[in-house]
């Protein structure tokens, strides 16, 4: 038994249960069943990761008799597909725990049950797929099931709307990626990896395969432009599949990036590297600026999906320009960033979109103006969605701040660079990336504060009831990961280091024997943080001045309307909502958005009341996507005409266009 | 032996920062008073006040969850920890290489979001104006922040707080003009991080200018005087910050005796009192900015934190 067959054998019984599911979709308890058998597949396909990672040991390879006659389907599984196994495996063990209680109240269970299991036994195709043809097929099967998800509530008008775009955008990826593939197979069509690893190619071909590949995997991640889809298709998604699409599949893109950037097409020139990286800073600050403006809870969490891709992609540049100048020990640190942050917004992003489905669930509202005050009323989902906010805002002592903090000090060492284009460049971007965070920080505490604290601002926000044991198992489990690996990151720094080896040919120094937990990922530097100390000081200090205070000053308290500088509103309304926090931030970014405000005051005397009017786009929607879907229709309706034309002048076209192919295939030849 | 002595200086940071922030702050407010030909109340007021907050009874609003009542705690904890990384008159203290800069940046930033969360809580409307307005003025002061964090560490080739003050004083640094920007930045974030004038009056009383009281406005007693004393060692920290970075003389090196330990503490007094006077000097002689002039203002400190951190880069490679 290796790694690879346990892995195997896991995902056939995911593919087992997808076809039972089927077979019993109108059974409500059967279903949940399903859910429930999906997690320890997933937790097997985990353990398969976290076996092959710890153990280290040379990758295994399998070839099923199935797909191309003359290739079969190989299957690997390295350092690289065991993390994201890895990752993947908790993920989905924690969806599928938390999707237990969630199909008891779903009103059709029947039109989940049978694509969640598929669709995560497609990711894991996709992830130890040894050949391009696997590979695609698997990136298919993941990108249809999760359309499928997309549209369990097919009856929303915007669940339709969402799943076609979905579907636009998923195909337009696959192809480019299908180009991408072949460009790197070449004309003897060597589809395997290792035929495609052994080829050579000149600079300017691994450019263009490495802006296909951007462009295909980067479409699935939600990279700006490419984003369009996913603020609208991840919130339309039952909420476990909301998490597994933002805190999985959008890595198993990132993985797809990272193995034919790292992995498959060798040494790859250094200008590429500034492209990653812009476009990763950028990408970081628009989805953070729109998920600021967005008044939807699950809405709000997709934008800041595509931030948080927005920084692995940075990472990811960082790490290329390092690995291109041949600097293995600072791509090392740069890859570590990013798989680190990748792991950890697994964990926080889809815990989020748990608490934001278990609020969904309570209260059957998903706008965040119509909530507040749950804390009161929901407090185990309350406590576990702050740890989910605090993690996501990059605050220590939690673990969104160990990736950003590494990321940092790879950002840091950039004066090692030798082209001074990228000298400039990285700290740009660092400070983006920077302003990213700050902004993450603004929007969580808008997100958790308005949802959560607060008086409620609807009827079905005050009667809310907290949700079901599973769920909250589902979320605490994550939580508890989210805290660990705050404040013990060493352990899974030196857990993932294979994978960083395997693809930046070097290694971080060993983290887990530092005393205290502290990380030193640069030796020379001396720069270090402590995630263990910090939590054990702050408690201390905490602590101790509570202790204090209650002990020796006063520990009385009386409860009392609340103050509010002597006018105490009746009204929950008049509290600072989703849209008026975000005002000041709205205004100063609102050339990202395009934001306008038009106020409109009746003249005096007139009673009708004030108005205010607030406008916000996506530039990429307004300016580029709707453009070009105009110009498609026009282009569309000039060729219309060809439908009408009489026998002759088709027969003619059709001589014309042989004629013009001959002469075509004569002037190559 | 040596254990001991190091735990009990860093002992010794910790409660010079508990002890000394709230006479800075009655410092500042005196120097004010002078400059407006007001007697002003005694340095010592802020203790006296602290000292009346903590007897009283919290009244604590109907609709406040524990979040509210643990905030005040987590902020003071927060802040204190990170002031404990600030070097005041010695480096190389035993818990140093807790956190970086970067990672004291972070604190302080938690200690915000808290406080911003707090101001949310009861659910009323000036508590939510409060936090939005402080965290658009977070969101820009910290990456003026890290870009200056950025440049001093790029001059100095760490973010580790105490290697970097060593290095500002061991002299081989001379002026330099990013330096000199990112001290320019920082300054600014310094003023809009501690809520001083021209970015928020901490001694207003018109509710619709408030920023940072108008979150604080449900909290009383002990759970205020948490509050204000976090805000205390904040301003503390910050000036700390500044001197040690910017004004690196006469602190204590690693492993300096008594003598050395004494000298960097005076000079370190002399500085917080200079900083204090300095702070009330220019509040004076400045009026607080409309709120929608703020991002400006710190967009200017972006500006010079990234022109500061590419300068260096030129001077490099020229």
């Amino acid at each position: 038994m290796t790694p690879i067959d346990l892995a195997l054998a896991a995902g056939a019984a995911l593919i087992g249960l997808s076809a039972a599911a089927i077979a019993l979709a109108r059974h409500r308890p059967a279903c949940a069943a399903v859910h429930g058998a999906a997690v320890p597949c997933a937790l097997a396909l985990a353990a398969a990761g976290l076996w092959a990672l710890a153990a280290d040991a040379p990758p295994g390879a399998v070839v099923l008799p199935l797909g191309l006659p003359w290739l079969g389907a190989g299957l690997r599984l390295d350092a690289l597909s065991a993390l994201l196994l890895m990752l993947m495996g908790v993920g989905g063990a924690a969806a599928g725990l938390y999707g237990v209680g969630y199909l008891r109240h779903e009103t059709e269970p029947g039109r989940i049950a049978p694509f969640l299991p598929g669709f995560l036994a497609a990711m894991a195709l996709v992830i130890l797929a040894d050949d391009a043809f696997t590979f695609l097929l698997g990136w298919e099967l993941m990108s249809l099931l999760s359309w499928a998800l997309v549209l369990a509530h097919h009856r929303a008008e915007d669940a339709r709307r969402a799943g076609l775009l979905y579907l636009v955008m998923a195909g337009f990826g696959t192809m480019v990626l299908l180009l991408a593939f072949g460009l790197m197979a070449g004309p003897e069509g060597g589809y395997g990896f290792a035929a495609i690893r052994a080829a050579e190619r000149g600079p300017a071909l691994t450019a263009l395969v490495l802006a296909l590949a951007l462009a295909g995997a980067g479409s699935k991640a939600g990279i700006v432009p490419l984003h369009v889809w996913l603020p609208a298709a991840h919130p339309a998604a039952p909420s476990h599949v909301s998490a597994l699409m933002s805190g999985v599949m959008t890595k198993v893109a990132v993985y797809g990036l990272a193995r034919i950037a790292f992995d498959l097409l060798g040494p790859v020139p250094w200008w590429m590297a500034p492209v990653l990286i812009m476009a990763g800073a950028g990408t970081a600050v628009t989805g953070i600026a729109l998920a600021l403006a967005d008044g939807g809870m699950k809405r709000v969490l997709a934008w800041s999906t595509i931030e948080n891709v927005g920084v692995i992609l940075a990472a990811l540049g960082l790490a290329l320009a390092f690995r291109a100048s041949g600097m293995p020990a600072l791509a090392a640190l740069a890859l570590t960033a990013a798989f680190l942050h990748a792991l950890n917004h697994m964990l926080f992003k889809s815990l989020l979109f748990m608490a934001a489905g278990a609020v969904l669930g309570a209260t059957g509202r998903g706008d965040l103006d119509a909530l507040g005050g749950l804390i009161h009323r929901m407090p185990v989902t309350a406590l576990v969605a702050l740890i989910g906010a605090t993690a996501i805002a990059a605050l220590p002592p939690l673990n969104g701040f160990v990736s950003e903090w590494l990321l940092f000090q790879a950002v840091l060492q950039s004066p090692a660079l030798p082209q001074p284009w990228l000298q400039f460049l990285v700290p740009a971007a660092g400070g983006m990336l920077a302003l990213a965070a700050a902004l993450a920080a603004a929007c969580f505490v808008r997100f958790y504060g308005v949802a959560f604290l607060g008086r409620p601002r609807s009827d079905a926000a005050a009667t809310a009831r907290e949700t079901d044991g599973w769920s909250r198992a589902g979320m605490a489990a994550l939580a508890g990961l989210c805290v660990l690996l705050g404040v013990l990151p060493g352990i899974v720094i030196d857990l993932i280091a294979p994978a960083v080896r395997l693809l930046a040919g070097a290694g971080l120094a060993p983290q887990s024997g530092n005393a205290w937990a502290t990380l030193v990922p640069v030796p020379q530097g001396r720069m270090s943080y402590s995630g263990l100390l910090v939590v054990v000081f702050v408690a201390l200090s905490g602590g101790a001045a509570a202790w204090l205070v209650h002990r020796l000053a006063s520990r009385r308290l009386r409860r009392a309307p609340a103050w509010d500088c002597g006018f105490p509103e009746a009204s929950p309304l008049t509290q600072y909502g989703a849209g008026s926090f975000a005002q000041p931030l709205r205004r100063v970014l609102a050339p990202l958005m395009a934001a306008r405000e038009r106020v409109e005051m009746p003249p005096p005397g007139a009673v009708a009341p004030a108005r205010l009017a607030v406008h916000v786009e996506d530039l990429a929607w307004t300016r580029l996507y709707l453009p070009l879907a105009a110009g498609l229709d026009r282009v569309t309706a000039r060729l219309n005409a060809l439908q009408f034309l009489t026998i002759r002048r088709y027969l003619a076209l059709v001589f014309a266009t042989l004629v013009l192919l001959l002469v075509g295939l004569a002037l190559w030849n | 032996m040596e254990l001991i002595r190091d735990l009990a200086l860093q002992a010794a940071q910790m409660v010079l920062f508990l002890a000394l922030a709230p006479g800075l702050v009655g410092l500042v407010r005196k120097v004010k008073a002078r400059l407006n030909r007001r007697r002003g109340a005694p340095v010592i007021q802020p203790y006296r006040d602290l000292a009346r907050l903590m007897r009283k009874e919290v009244v604590l609003a109907d609709n406040a969850s524990w979040l509210f009542r643990v905030s005040p705690y987590l902020i003071f904890a927060a802040t204190w920890v990170a002031a404990a990384l600030v070097p005041s008159f010695a480096t190389g203290l035993h818990f140093s290489w807790t956190a970086d800069l970067i990672a004291i940046v972070a604190l302080l930033a938690s200690a915000r979001f808290f406080l911003a969360l707090a101001g949310m809580d009861a659910g009323t409307a000036f508590g939510g104006i409060g936090a939005s307005r402080e965290m658009m003025i977070g969101a820009l002061a910290e990456p003026a922040m890290l870009l200056t964090v950025f440049s001093v560490a790029l001059v100095a080739g760490t973010t580790q707080l105490s290697d970097v003050v060593a290095f500002m004083a061991s002299g081989g640094v001379g002026i330099r003009v990013s330096l000199g920007m990112a001290l320019v930045a920082l300054l600014i974030v310094a003023l809009a991080e501690n809520a001083r004038i021209p970015v928020d009056n901490p001694a207003t009383h018109l509710e619709l200018t408030m920023v940072h009281e108008a979150m604080v406005l449900e909290y009383s007693g002990r759970h205020l005087a948490m509050i204000e004393l976090a805000a205390a060692m904040k301003l503390m920290l910050y000036i700390a910050l500044v001197g040690c970075v910017f004004l690196p003389w006469g602190i204590a090196p690693a492993g300096a005796g008594a003598g050395a330990l004494m000298t960097g503490l005076v000079l370190f007094l002399a500085k917080l009192a200079a900083g204090g006077v300095l702070l009330g000097l220019f509040e004076t002689s400045i009026a607080k900015m409309r709120v929608f002039r703020v991002p400006d203002f710190l967009g200017a400190a972006l500006m010079l934190g990234l022109l500061g951190t590419l300068l260096l880069f030129v001077s490099r490679s020229l």
